[in-house]
């Protein structure tokens, strides 16, 4: 088992490819939701202004 | 027929109806399928002869290199249908895969040099896939910048459209002049970015990915649609409706 | 056709009053030149081998610097507006306020590029194809720039911007001027890189001002 997690020696380049790899798409997955509801929020706040 | 879904889809109520049942459809199996070409390809691929366990970061290089490309292309498609037909669902696909795309040019960049590391010794090489990469970086950068530029949304939009397609056009012409000047001043080594690809077990893993990559990025792209559309269509009765359902 | 000769003529006439501009251009090439060796060790053969380089990114740099002028001042006094309105297409128009920046511009680049190559140690042969290169290349520049100051002329500052999204455009431009430039100084045919430059130049003026005329209209919509 700790031989796969050391990649033949080159475990930090390869993890460190699909950490990066882990991050940017989760980011991307997250992202938009966020924005999604902080929209609906906004828009709320000014509906009952009105 | 086709004319009338074509027009039926360029209306945002509609659209977001639409993005709104498509986007788990999209999103379970892009996330499973991504998940499981990383799996395979980091478990069951055997390693290669040459490059050992490192090749394996393939899995992650390739996907993304060849989406930078696709996402490059659609947003060019949906730019030229924005353009020609003023469709503001067009111009929203525009401003919404940029930073998709973006995101998937940086990590074909950055996972190119990391794999440039052990391999070739430096962390950066000016190999012709490479530099093409970084060059489509600065265009997606660009579409994206020029977009944040302008405060008028819709002329914003179709200045970001017109960039894209300029862009689209360059884009082979870029390609095609990097791989001459790289192939001018070749050193000896060759670099290597593609793995023997040959073997089954070596390539499923991959096409799954890349598979799973195309489906993220058709779901990411329907929920960034939603909140531009959402947002610029603020006032709008389609909006308040969305707002009282949660 | 008129159009584009009246366009050429008006332009010309104001560039002819401003004959400081070429002057700029000449200074901005030598001075970039002589800059060049002092942040680094005066070698010959270093010089020489980054002649191409250095000749093109001064050419690079000075038309992104002087784009300004192409659809600014007419912008500013309110000619362009009239020139949409125009029964000329407005490519045409384009086309002709392009040849008017690049004979105040680019060709001026040409014809300073013996004097630059004197200083860089270029040996006497490779001289026409380094001048055949800024030819064929400093238009493409002119043509592409336009493009990016279209889309930007509805902003403040734009300076930035602008260099943003036209350096990638510019990159097989460099490539192939370069590369000419370079096979001449080894005495290598330069013809391959010389005819891509010219399909570059031919595929420039057919469409880009077709896509600065579209991006104009876009900026004063």
């Amino acid at each position: 088992m700790s031989d796969w997690w050391s990649m033949g020696g080159y475990a930090a380049y390869v993890w460190s490819s699909f950490g990066v790899a882990a991050v940017v798409l989760v980011w991307n997955m997250v992202w938009p939701y966020v924005q999604l509801r902080q929209l609906r929020r906004r828009l709320r706040q000014e509906e009952e202004q009105v | 027929m086709l004319m009338r879904w074509f027009h039926q889809l360029g209306s945002p109520p509609y659209f977001q109806m639409l993005a709104r049942r498509l986007s788990p459809w999209l999103a379970v199996p892009a996330v499973l399928l991504t998940a499981w070409g990383f799996y395979a390809g980091l478990v069951h691929a055997p390693p290669d002869y040459q490059q050992g366990d490192a090749f394996r970061i393939i899995y992650v290089h390739v996907p993304a290199a060849w989406l930078s490309l696709f996402v490059y292309t659609a947003m060019a498609v949906a730019a030229v249908i924005a353009l020609v037909w003023r469709m503001k669902v067009a111009e929203a696909f525009v401003i919404a895969a940029a930073p998709i795309g973006a995101s998937f040019t940086f990590l074909a960049l950055v996972t190119g040099s990391i794999w440039g590391k052990p391999m070739w010794g430096t962390w950066w090489v000016w190999d012709a896939r490479l530099t093409s990469e970084l060059i489509l970086l600065f265009l997606y950068l660009g579409v994206m910048a020029l977009e944040n530029a302008i405060e008028e949304p819709r002329s914003a939009a179709r200045a970001a459209s017109l960039l894209a397609i300029v862009g689209v056009v360059n884009v082979p012409i870029i390609h095609y002049s990097v791989e001459w000047w790289n192939t001018l001043h070749q050193g000896p080594t060759v670099t290597r970015f593609d793995a023997p690809a040959i073997e089954w077990s070596m390539l499923l893993p991959l096409l799954v990915s890349a598979l799973g990559f195309t489906l993220l990025f058709a779901w990411l792209v329907l929920v960034r649609m939603r909140v531009i559309l959402l947002r610029r269509e603020a006032g709008s009765r389609w909006v308040r409706e969305w707002l009282q359902n949660p | 056709m008129s159009g584009f000769l009246a366009m050429l003529r008006r332009d010309l006439l104001l560039l002819a009053r401003q004959r400081g501009e070429a002057v700029h251009h000449v200074l901005f090439f030598l001075l970039l030149v002589a800059l060049f060796p002092l942040g680094t060790r005066p070698a010959p053969d270093l010089l020489l081998s980054l002649a191409p380089a250095l000749m093109w990114m001064a050419a690079l740099l000075a038309a992104l610097l002087s784009l300004d002028r192409l659809f600014r001042p007419d912008l500013e006094d309110g000619t362009l507006e009239q020139l949409l309105l125009s029964r000329e297409p407005l490519a045409l128009l384009v086309l002709a306020k392009v040849a008017a920046y690049w004979l105040g511009g680019g060709l001026i680049f040409v014809l300073v590029s013996p004097l630059v190559g004197l200083l860089l140690g270029v040996p006497a042969q490779a001289i026409p194809v380094i001048m055949l290169s800024l030819l064929l290349g400093t238009p493409v520049l002119g043509l592409i720039g336009a493009i990016g100051v279209a889309l930007t002329l509805g902003l403040q500052r734009a300076g930035v911007l602008l260099s943003l999204l036209v350096f990638p455009l510019y990159v097989p431009v460099l490539i192939f001027g370069a590369g000419a430039m370079q096979a001449a100084i080894e005495g290598l045919p330069a013809a391959g890189p010389l005819y891509m430059l010219s399909g570059l130049l031919l595929l420039a003026i057919s469409l880009a001002p077709l896509a600065a005329a579209a991006a104009l209209r876009i900026s004063l919509e």
